[in-house]
């Protein structure tokens, strides 16, 4: 395979709150290539959103290497690292907390095109501007161009804050939950509208969310990866992931999640877990960090090494369990 | 149904609140029957009236908003029935908790920080006549259905709880004086994977086990489809559709509900064709004429935009379940094109 866009090498990253180091991140490694939609999956406090930011260059590594094309961010020139930043761009959750409420709509579109000279007079600035909301489908863009992000709906705000992540012509967009707060009557059509953008420029997304369903609708064509405490438990195909997970902790999830269907919802089978409470990022357990609630729970394996991320014979995917790896199925830990 | 008791009839139920453009009219004219035991969810999207509806229930509205016009019967244990619409400030003190209580979404909000968990409990017994003894009894009882460690939880404040055991406190709490019915305002919006799985699971024990009434309020088709018995389409203000919840999500019949459903991806269905729905709701100061939805409907014809489609029967009730009603002209065209997605998707 030609060399990915994005490469992090052995990333870990740490945070500092009261004199105690807190591991957010470690041992990740991941590229993200051209075209490519790659979904992070997991629950508050797994790291996805950290390893959005360090992917959109808003945060570095503690350690670790993440790479452009092959070559390490870190030395890349002043110069070279302001035209990185209009590569990789992200959009965040909340629309009204990442648009300024005092500017209009035409304000918040032309500050980055004016910023970075990206149109040469007033009538090119003002042609992009109706141009990305047309790309959007915010039309027709004068009915928008002069209203402030108040007067518009949720939709119709995440719809600018992505025009707005388009106006530097990005290789690559991190939508760090950027539907979660939107009505599921809407989602779709942005969703659809990202597939779009991608098509029409191979930008290449990284979509993170909380939300399975929502991720294998997305990225049926792409890639999943699911993270836990820190770690990548599991990536592969989304169809391998999804419809034959490895890991425990996946099917933990899949098994753990409502469909919106009544027979199939109430017919599901959950996984009961040793334990319902999640460890503390500061108290993270040895050996695999999901052994403590494991239902199969090896003693002296998993409590032991931490696994390493493989395939094996009956998933394609990688995955981090050393006794799916080894024995090929999983035995009920009895106490 | 038609056997088991109605604990509570809503009939005509009109809430608007007054801004300064006018008058906005957030629930419309809404009737439903709920039943021992039985849970009726509300889905629709923002804005479609369903919390302020559930709101006007337990009276609790904001200074703005006024209840128009409607009653809300309510049966007591003695059979004795009530209108909580017209219930002094006093009385309705006492029906709050006793004989209806609720479970909003955010644990952390409904809870005082600075009061441990005992303390709230007993305060909450004593305005209703329950020693601390009896409360405190109760309330570990309780705790242990749902799961927690009991004592442990039971003194500790807030903030030593994570987001799931506090939800699950407050569910513990609410049904410290037996209520009949329970509101749940989205009560897993905003909470994990796992741990919205171990709440609809303690959710669905102490149903089976205390058999209360329960109205749900959910922006997530998943987990009424999982909890419901009954499922009420609001748009607009308007409870628009309302029946078993095998029919509406299998044989939905008006377009609405079933735009919702082709908007809802599904885990175990491989890839789905999915649609969103065009447009944004109404302004509800000067709603659209004719059926409200009609502006944003793929099956809407003339007659939809000039008159308002009246609510019909479509399944009558019968011993198990709800009767099917719904106010959609265009139903048979919805039930042909859901025909053709379950044929797709099955």
């Amino acid at each position: 395979m030609s060399t990915p866009l994005l490469e992090l090498r052995d990333v870990y990253r740490s945070f500092e709150k009261d004199r105690v180091t807190i591991p957010v991140l470690q041992d990740i490694n991941l590229a993200v290539h051209e075209n490519e939609i790659l979904c992070i999956v997991g629950e508050s406090g797994c790291g996805k959103t950290t390893t959005g930011k360090i992917i959109a260059g808003l945060n570095d590594p503690s350690s670790g290497s993440v790479l452009i094309r092959g070559r390490e961010r870190a030395t890349f020139t002043k110069e070279e690292q302001s035209k990185l930043r209009r590569e990789f761009q992200i959009v965040h959750q909340d629309p009204f907390a990442s648009l300024n409420p005092a500017h209009t709509i035409e304000q918040i579109l032309s500050f980055p095109l004016k910023r970075h000279k990206l149109v040469s007079d007033r009538a090119s600035l003002r042609r992009r501007i109706w141009e990305l909301l047309t790309l959007v489908d915010l039309t027709p863009p004068g009915d928008i161009v002069n209203k402030y992000p108040h007067q518009l709906s949720g939709g119709q705000r995440q719809r600018v804050s992505i025009a707005r992540a388009l106006t530097v012509q990005p290789r690559l967009i991190v939508a760090d939950e950027a539907v979660s707060m939107v009505d599921v009557s809407i989602r779709v059509g942005i969703l659809k509208m990202l597939h779009q953008l991608r098509a029409e420029f191979g930008m290449s997304i990284v979509f993170i969310t909380h939300d399975l369903a929502l991720a294998k609708y997305f990225a049926w064509e792409g890639r999943i990866a699911v993270m836990y405490l820190g770690r990548i438990v599991e990536i592969g195909r989304t169809p391998d992931v999804i419809g034959n997970p490895a890991h425990p902790y996946t099917r933990a999830l899949l098994a753990a999640v409502p469909e919106a269907d009544p027979d199939i919802t109430r017919r599901k089978q959950p996984m009961r877990l040793r334990s319902d409470d999640i460890p503390k990022l500061t108290a993270i357990p040895r050996g695999c960090a999901f052994h403590p609630r494991c239902p199969f729970f090896v003693p002296g394996t998993c409590d032991h090494d931490v696994p390493t991320l493989a395939p094996s014979a009956e998933h394609p995917q990688e995955f981090a369990c050393t006794p799916l790896q080894q024995e090929g199925s999983l035995q009920p830990y009895a106490t | 149904m038609k056997n088991r008791d109605v604990v509570l009839s809503v009939r005509g139920l009109s809430v608007s609140y007054l801004a300064r453009r006018g008058r906005v009219r957030a629930v419309n004219n809404v009737s439903f029957d709920l039943h021992a035991g039985e849970t009726l969810a509300f889905i629709g999207e923002s804005g479609c009236g369903k919390s302020t509806l559930n709101l006007a229930l337990i009276r609790t509205l904001p200074k703005a908003a006024s209840i128009d016009a409607g009653q809300a019967l309510y049966t007591d244990r003695s059979g004795t029935l009530i209108d909580v619409m017209k219930l002094s400030d006093r009385a309705m003190k006492q029906f709050l908790w006793s004989e209806c209580s609720m479970v909003f979404q955010g644990a952390l909000n409904s809870l005082n920080p600075v009061l441990r968990i005992s303390e709230m409990v007993y305060d909450t017994a004593a305005a209703h006549g329950m020693d601390r003894k009896m409360a405190q009894k109760e309330a570990l009882g309780l705790f242990e259905k749902v799961r927690l460690d009991a004592h442990r939880v039971f003194n500790s404040y807030p903030h030593e709880l994570s987001g799931g055991m506090r939800q699950r406190v407050l569910l513990a709490v609410a049904l410290l004086l037996r209520p009949q019915i329970v509101i749940m305002d989205e009560p897993t919006t905003a909470v994990d994977i796992l741990t919205q799985r171990s709440i609809l699971d303690v959710l669905k024990e102490l149903r089976a086990e205390l058999n209360f009434s329960t109205i749900f309020i959910s922006h997530d088709l998943a987990v009424a489809a999982e909890i419901a018995d009954t499922i009420a389409t609001m748009y607009a203000g308007d409870i628009v559709e309302i029946g078993p919840v095998e029919e509406v999500f299998y044989r939905p019949k008006h377009a609405y509900t079933l735009s919702l459903l082709d908007a809802a991806p599904r885990l175990s269905f491989g890839h789905e064709e999915l649609d969103s729905i065009p447009g944004s709701p109404p302004d509800l100061i000067a709603p659209p004429p004719g059926c409200k939805f009609h502006e944003r409907c793929r099956f809407a014809t003339e007659r939809c935009a000039a008159q308002v489609p009246p609510t019909e029967i479509v399944a009558p009730a019968d011993d198990q379940q709800q009767a099917h009603l719904v106010a959609c002209f265009e139903r048979t065209a919805v039930a042909q094109a859901q025909r053709r997605r379950m044929g797709v998707n099955a």
